[in-house]
């Protein structure tokens, strides 16, 4: 186990490498003067913009930069923005909550509404049930996020008035964004719970398990749902990154402060120091997730440890 | 994929299969003959008859500008398949070579790539198609570019496995023992057995770059105005949601369908051309 998790762990350090180079290479694969681009919309002088290049280092040779931006970021500071002239790790700090919130109440969502759907599926497997909850969830996976986002504030904000539209802070303005959010996820997971539980019910613990006189929901929830809920695990972290990309979006229909704001944001400002932080945040984390989800599979399952 | 007629034949009892390329195609003929069908200019505005409820006069009602809802739509439908075929066909063209020669030479080149490969995978869903939009600045052309290349780790990867299984394949060892070029042995045995589930991939391809492009358009870094776009329309509506619903409902459920028909053709050549990959 030890050395599984050692491993494991290790694998990260190159694709972060990585991660970092790709983004760091971001600022140079601008097609033009990055610097110039970023300040066009004030007046400079050619002095400004020399300024700006030496406060971007970018007069620098380029392997100086890379390691600058690299040893910057491993501290932390992961540059200033352009617009706000505060530090990009700040912004993130302000933001981070509030995307977090969200994915974690929208995980939730997806994780109530898809597994029921996908077990009931696999229970009641070619009755109307089954298809009933398969086509619901291919419409969740059909369905754009910021469709759906709009017809919820129409319905339970414009007509029913149950819940703010837009905005951020309390609970409240939780509930329509992470319903979005969540629906949409859970129609992946209802998939994988339902293939995933079909097959699990056919195997042959589950037949002796019945055979022995075991009552149907004991077999079910003891024996089979257990296990079939292995696959469904690791791909929580897949999912959890797909969420986080989601919220850019929700985050953009509900006007709800987020990382996702921020980086729009950000791009539509040109604030490129902005973008690369944010950018980079949440592609480290959710390289730290999947390495966390991975270890807890091999927790789950003894048999990943050995492969 | 000998088998054409009897995949055909199977194709057509595929009730699920049968609905998706039923809506296609009637998406397809509309996209198609927009020009033509669309009962006003999509583009043109005009203020005294802005935002009119679907009705006798706007079968779809107008937006805010007084522009026919209708006709924007129909005119959306070509804009999101194209973007969509050029989205996938871009992933595709970068991504299988890139499989097919990691998975066939292994070694080296393998692990460079797919390292590379890996590095892309760290940027989830739609951050990658984000990150690159930001470097080529928002319109439409980069966002196919930029939905494209954020697909092509996908593909990379799945011709790769195939690869790595075919060529364990006793008639490509067979093939390599008679003197079979490498060309030959890659194009003739190892590729077909990549076609199926890359077509599987790429159908359900289409509608996740349908969806990415809208999205991306929706957050206004896509399509610019007065394009008739569906993600844009939706980002238009928003603010009109309380007086004009249809404004920003009817490009989404064209956006919808698109893709549920997508997905239903995609799950129905899955069933038939490669039980293997069942979900």
């Amino acid at each position: 186990m030890l050395i599984y998790l050692a491993r494991r762990i290790l694998a990260v350090v190159p694709v972060l490498f990585g991660v970092t180079l790709a983004v760091f290479s971001m600022l140079f694969l601008v097609p033009g003067d990055p610097v110039k681009m970023m300040l066009a919309e004030f007046v400079t002088s050619p002095d400004q913009i020399a300024q700006m290049r030496a406060q971007l280092h970018l007069d620098e040779p380029l392997p100086q930069q890379y390691g600058r931006f690299v040893a910057n970021a491993l501290r932390g500071d992961l540059g200033t923005s352009i617009r706000s002239r505060r530090l990009v790790a700040t912004e993130i700090a302000e933001n981070v909550g509030n995307t977090a919130q969200l994915a974690l109440a929208s995980m939730a969502v997806a994780v109530a509404i898809g597994v029921p759907l996908g077990l009931l599926a696999a229970l009641f497997r070619n009755t109307w049930l089954d298809v009933g909850s398969m086509v619901v969830a291919l419409l969740g996976v059909s369905m754009p996020s910021f469709w759906l986002g709009l017809l919820l504030i129409f319905v339970f904000s414009l007509h029913l008035a149950w819940f703010p539209a837009t905005g951020g802070g309390d609970l409240l303005h939780l509930v329509l964004p992470s319903l979005t959010l969540g629906t949409i996820a859970s129609a992946i997971i209802a998939r994988l719970t339902r293939s995933s539980m079909l097959e699990v019910l056919g195997q042959d613990y589950v037949r002796t398990a019945r055979a022995k006189g075991l009552a149907w929901w004991g077999v079910v929830v003891r024996h089979a749902l257990k296990n079939a809920l292995i696959p469904v695990i690791t791909i929580f972290g897949l999912q959890f990154g797909n969420l986080l990309a989601g919220a850019v979006i929700v985050e953009t229909v509900f006007s709800r402060p987020g990382l996702g704001r921020l980086i729009v944001g950000g791009i539509l400002a040109k604030d490129f120091p902005l973008v690369q932080g944010t950018v980079l945040f949440i592609a480290a984390f959710y390289v730290m997730i999947n390495v966390l989800v991975d270890v807890a599979y091999a927790f789950v399952d003894p048999r990943i440890r050995v492969g | 994929m000998a088998e054409g007629p009897n995949l055909a034949r199977r194709l057509v009892r595929h009730r699920g299969a049968v609905a998706g390329l039923a809506i296609l195609s009637a998406l397809g003929l509309l996209a198609l003959g927009a020009p033509w069908l669309s009962p006003r200019d999509p583009i043109k505005t005009s203020p005294r008859t802005a935002l009119q409820a679907p009705g006798s006069g706007y079968l779809l009602g107008s937006d805010q500008f007084g522009r026919d809802v209708a006709s924007r739509v129909l005119h959306g439908a070509r804009i999101s398949l194209v973007v969509g075929l050029i989205s996938v066909s871009i992933a595709v063209g970068i991504g299988a070579p890139i499989g097919l020669v990691s998975g066939y030479y292994g070694s080296r080149l393998d692990a460079v790539l797919m390292r590379v490969i890996d590095v892309l995978l760290a940027f989830p869903g739609i951050l990658l198609a984000l990150a690159i939009v930001s470097v080529l600045t928002p319109g439409l052309g980069n966002v196919m570019i930029a939905v494209g290349l954020a697909a092509v780790p996908t593909y990379a990867r799945l011709v790769r496995a195939s690869v790595l299984s075919a060529r364990e394949q006793v008639y490509v060892e067979a093939a390599r023992a008679i003197g079979g070029r490498d060309r030959t042995i890659l194009t003739r045995y190892i590729l077909p057995n990549v076609v199926a589930p890359l077509i599987v991939t790429a159908t359900l391809g289409l509608g996740t770059a349908i969806l990415s492009a809208a999205a991306l358009s929706f957050l206004g870094l896509g399509s610019q105005p007065p394009t008739a776009e569906w993600g844009r329309m939706l980002a238009e509506g928003r603010d009109y949601l309380r007086e004009a619903w249809w404004i920003s409902t009817f490009p989404g459920l064209g956006i919808m369908l698109t893709v549920l028909a997508m997905n239903l053709l995609g799950d129905g050549l899955r069933d038939l051309l490669d039980p293997r990959l069942k979900v």
